[in-house]
């Protein structure tokens, strides 16, 4: 097992130097470059120059690239342009509301779909199946701002019962309830996007694993449907799926974006938006870039876990 | 006992010379080769004009690995394979083009040896169109003449592979070999798929192909019945090494390796009467081709092991009769 | 026990060759029309995407307005010369709406498209040559699909400038990845089939082995995932321009006419100006993604 997971970290490196690659090429095929954006037109050209030289944007780019990595091993992804504080810094105060808006929707999701997924392959062909299949492509096809919007409209606006953004209600106490307010419509938006796709897939390994001969030869010898569900088609079932949510990450990740700027949550999803609209590059290199950190890691999380929990892996 | 229609003095057709294919076996974080199979170890072999070289052995004793080595659908780990005296074991693909006009190979499953998305007009005036072997107006004559060579009516072309029976499709791939007038067809076990029924057809069949367009084969399978049926020559393979060659009815009638009198005791006999005489069995597993055996490869399930067996392994001796034994039979 | 016992004479070889001639089955095409046409969403999903293909190309003679004329009337509510409305700036919101199908049908197909076929391609050799070839290809796959699909879009989006072609371009560039694994591991399994190998012993080119043998028998996945795709690459140009960063107004798409309703004013009290460009949206991507399912049952009858 241990080779496995060396191997597979071994693999990781060339990708993540390539991450960095990709990454600094993206904010750095912006045209012109951000001195000259910034700079009040009128500043001298010796000034200009002076202030170009100092950031190293005269170096050639593969020069730049490896100062920025050597920024990097250090752990720094430098200063903002906009707010002039330490990217890692900003970065840091963000990137909790995200995790907690999508590790909550994730659980939730999982929590949500597999039961259900579940259900529906056991009582394939009925009218629960048909009614769950039904919604879960409504789901999966639903745009996700267009629900957002929809669930404010009804629950904000109409009825008021919820707030309509942000994560705590300003000027009002912080407490647990109110908090909880808050995350209801953002993490319905998300979950729904989740089980809709994830109950397919459930159900149709689910499927896959009940039509196996050998729970042809559970059920033949007499064993309680419900025994044969749980204790001999789960178990099987259940690996793949649990992998299969790990993937959800990166979409959750980037669809944080549309629902943070919707719900005014203020995550890594709104300093994006707010980044690109300040043109502020070294805070979206950051951003991008520990975005992928993440993508990646889990990725590895998910194939070891994979390796352990499988067996038949171990032989290829 | 040696017939005399047998001349191995002339020249080979095909020549195999000291042939070695070894798969690695790789493990660890650097996936270091820790091991090889070895499918096949160290073969030399000679095809003559005009005969059929009968390869017999158990699954997974090498033979396939041979034949597609011939046809180089392996590479070889080492060892030289000649074609009329050239050397094209190392030849790149586009060497090897005008060479594969001539050795051509016919496949064991019938089903997945036919392309299901391509007519059968497509499949055989595809390699005469690439080669350019006749003029494009030609080319559905040709089509038309290879369905008669095989026996299937011309309006067949027009149909997929799945419309068709397993033999029917197996005289396709049968087709598709001769399209590009070979001289040499390796037959890896083509009839090993297929019913009892359609076996002797489809045996007949390339019997009449050899001697109507003079073709050589090198004819693989497990089984005893259609290598005595067809061949001329036969060799036996155990554990990626050949342990006996010799004309056919010297083989079947005095074989003299203990591997080839269990080989051939083994294969179901039709007169009932026979069943009850004492038979020998082989004993035990086939061990593993990684590792195999120290000395003669098949004592571990000799009936007739001795000492040296273990520990020295038999050379291939003989002038017409070949046999790799320390104790050769009668 | 000799086998001379059953021998055939050659004269007969025809005879044996155990003729069947019944009517020849059914194409493999027709086939698959056959499953596609007993699932009915799937069968209603394509009519509604044809539907929304005859609105895209004949939006001219449907719109009853000109979809960027300014009229008099600034957020007019539903009335019978505008019966969707008119935006804030007096703008024929149905119109508009005809006018952005043509938006969403191009990003959804052009996007798929040309990333199918670069997958496909790297896919195909990378699956054919293995080797170093593999390895470089799927470490770039790897990279690609580390970053987060909507967030890096919208970052090289907002750094290129958000044209149709520049929006189609990054749609792509990021997409390509699941094509190529998928095609791999189809291609993968089927090079070792006797037919491939039947075809390198003939002396076939790699090329013609790859495009001719191999890829026609791996499509069938890749025309689902190709599917799934046009509504998955409609969705993001929708989220791109909600988001301000896609298409640009005055050109209509679906995307920038929901953006109107970030304001709470739009949102509460004219809902004919985000409802109706939603609810088209989802009613697209319902269609496409119920054909894509329609057609992996289709391909594949074992699923």
């Amino acid at each position: 097992m241990l080779p496995y997971i060396v191997r597979r970290l071994l693999i990781a490196i060339p990708v993540l130097i390539g991450i960095t690659i990709l990454n600094f090429c993206i904010v750095n095929l912006a045209p012109g470059n951000p001195v000259d954006m910034f700079i009040d037109p009128n500043t001298p050209q010796q000034l200009v120059e002076a202030k170009k030289e100092m950031l190293g944007l005269n170096d050639p780019l593969i020069i730049q690239y490896f100062k920025w990595l050597w920024q990097l091993l250090q752990g720094g992804f430098g200063y903002s342009f906009s707010s002039f504080a330490p990217v890692t810094h900003i970065i840091g105060e963000r990137i909790g509301p995200t995790l907690m808006l999508t590790s909550i929707s994730l659980t939730l999701g999982l929590l949500i779909a597999i039961p259900i997924g579940i259900l529906s392959a056991v009582k394939q062909n009925t009218r629960f199946d048909y009614i769950i299949t039904g919604l879960s492509f409504i789901w999966t096809s639903m745009p996700q701002f267009f629900l957002g919007l929809g669930l404010i409209y009804l629950f904000a606006l109409h009825f008021k019962i919820l707030p309509t953004g942000g994560m705590l209600t300003i000027g009002g106490d912080d407490n647990f309830a109110d908090r909880i307010k808050h995350l209801i419509l953002p993490v319905s938006v998300l979950t729904i996007a989740i089980i809709g796709k994830k109950i397919r897939y459930v159900r149709a390994s689910m499927l896959d694993v009940l039509k196996q001969d050998y729970l042809r030869t559970a059920r033949a010898k007499g064993l309680h449907a419900f025994i044969v569900t749980n204790k001999h088609a789960l178990r099987n079932a259940l690996i793949p799926i649990i992998t299969v949510f790990g993937m959800e990450i990166p979409l959750l990740l980037g669809g944080s974006i549309i629902i943070e700027q919707i719900f005014q949550w203020p995550g890594i999803g709104q300093l994006t938006m707010q980044s690109i609209l300040s043109r502020d590059y070294p805070t979206l290199m950051g951003l991008n870039f520990i975005a992928a950190i993440i993508v990646l890691a889990t990725n590895l999380f998910m194939d070891i876990l994979y390796f352990v929990a499988d067996p038949r892996v171990k032989y290829n | 006992m040696i017939e005399a229609k047998e001349s191995p003095s002339q020249t080979p057709l095909i020549q195999i010379e000291g042939l070695k294919t070894y798969y690695p076996i790789k493990k660890g974080i650097f996936s270091r080769t820790v091991g090889h199979v070895k499918a096949v170890d160290d073969i030399s072999l000679n095809i003559y004009e005009g005969e059929t070289l009968g390869l017999i052995g158990e699954s997974g004793c090498g033979k396939s690995t041979i034949g597609r080595s011939i046809v180089r659908l392996e590479n070889p780990s080492n060892g030289k394979i000649f074609f009329q005296n050239e050397d094209i074991t190392q030849y790149s693909n586009q060497q090897l083009k005008p060479i594969r006009k001539n050795i051509q190979i016919i496949f064991q499953d019938p089903y997945s040896s036919l392309n299901p998305r391509k007519k059968i007009n497509d499949i055989l005036s595809e390699p005469l169109i690439v080669h350019k072997l006749v003029k494009p107006h030609e080319v559905q004559q040709n089509v038309d003449q290879l369905l008669d060579a095989v026996g299937l009516p011309r309006s067949y072309k027009n149909r997929y592979p799945h419309e068709f029976s397993g033999g029917q499709r197996q005289r396709i791939g049968i087709a598709r070999a001769i399209s590009l007038k070979p001289k040499f067809i390796v037959c890896d076990e083509p009839v090993s798929a297929l019913d009892v029924s359609i076996q002797a057809q489809i045996l007949n069949l390339l019997k009449d192909l050899q001697q109507e367009l003079n073709l050589t084969y090198l004819f693989i399978a497990h089984g005893v019945g259609a290598v005595k049926y067809i061949s001329t020559r036969v060799a036996v393979m155990y554990l990626g090494k050949i342990v006996e060659l010799a004309d056919k009815a010297d083989l079947f009638n005095h074989p003299k390796h203990p591997y080839t009198q269990i080989l051939l005791n083994s294969s179901p006999l039709p007169d009932p009467k026979l069943r009850n005489k004492e038979r020998l069995i082989i004993q035990g597993e086939v061990p593993s081709s990684a590792n195999p055996p120290m000395g003669c490869r098949f004592h571990t399930r000799c009936p007739y092991v001795q000492d040296k067996c273990k520990n020295e392994e038999p050379l291939l001796t003989g002038f017409l009769h070949t046999v790799a034994c320390h104790y050769p039979l009668g | 026990m000799s086998m001379t016992d059953i021998r055939v004479n050659p004269t007969t070889r025809m005879d044996a060759a155990q003729m069947i001639e019944s009517e020849p089955e059914e194409r493999y095409t027709q086939q698959i029309i056959r499953r596609f046409r007993k699932n009915r969403l799937a069968v209603a999903g394509l009519v509604v995407i044809i539907l929304l293909i005859l609105t895209g190309l004949f939006a001219p003679w449907l719109t009853p307005h000109n979809p960027n004329e300014l009229t008099a009337v600034f957020s007019a509510s539903p009335s019978t010369t505008h019966l969707l409305g008119t935006d804030q700036v007096g703008r024929d919101v149905l119109s508009r709406l005809i006018y952005a199908t043509r938006i969403s049908l191009i990003v959804g197909f052009i996007t798929v498209s040309i990333y199918v076929t670069i997958g496909t391609i790297l896919g195909l050799i990378s699956a054919y040559y293995g080797g170093w070839m593999d390895m470089i290809v799927m470490r770039l796959a790897d990279i690609f699909m580390s970053f987060p699909y909507l967030m890096v879009i919208l970052v090289v989006v907002s750094i290129l400038g958000s044209s149709l072609t520049t929006i189609i371009l990054v749609l792509a560039l990021f997409s390509w990845p699941t094509v190529a694994r998928l095609v791999r591991g189809s291609v993968l399994s089927l090079k070792e089939l006797d037919y491939v190998k039947a075809g390198v012993a003939l002396g076939l080119s790699p090329a013609r082995i790859m495009f001719s043998h191999i890829l026609p028998n791996a499509l069938g996945p890749i025309i689902v995932n190709a599917t799934f795709g046009v509504a998955a690459a409609i969705l993001s140009e929708a989220g791109l321009s909600f988001l301000g960063m896609g298409i640009q107004p005055p050109t209509p798409s679906w995307g920038n006419m929901l953006s109107d309703a970030q304001s709470l004013t739009v949102l509460t009290n004219q809902l004919w100006l985000w409802v109706p460009a939603g609810s088209i949206l989802l009613v697209t991507v319902l269609a496409i993604n119920f054909m894509g399912d329609g057609l992996r049952d289709a391909l594949d009858p074992k699923q």
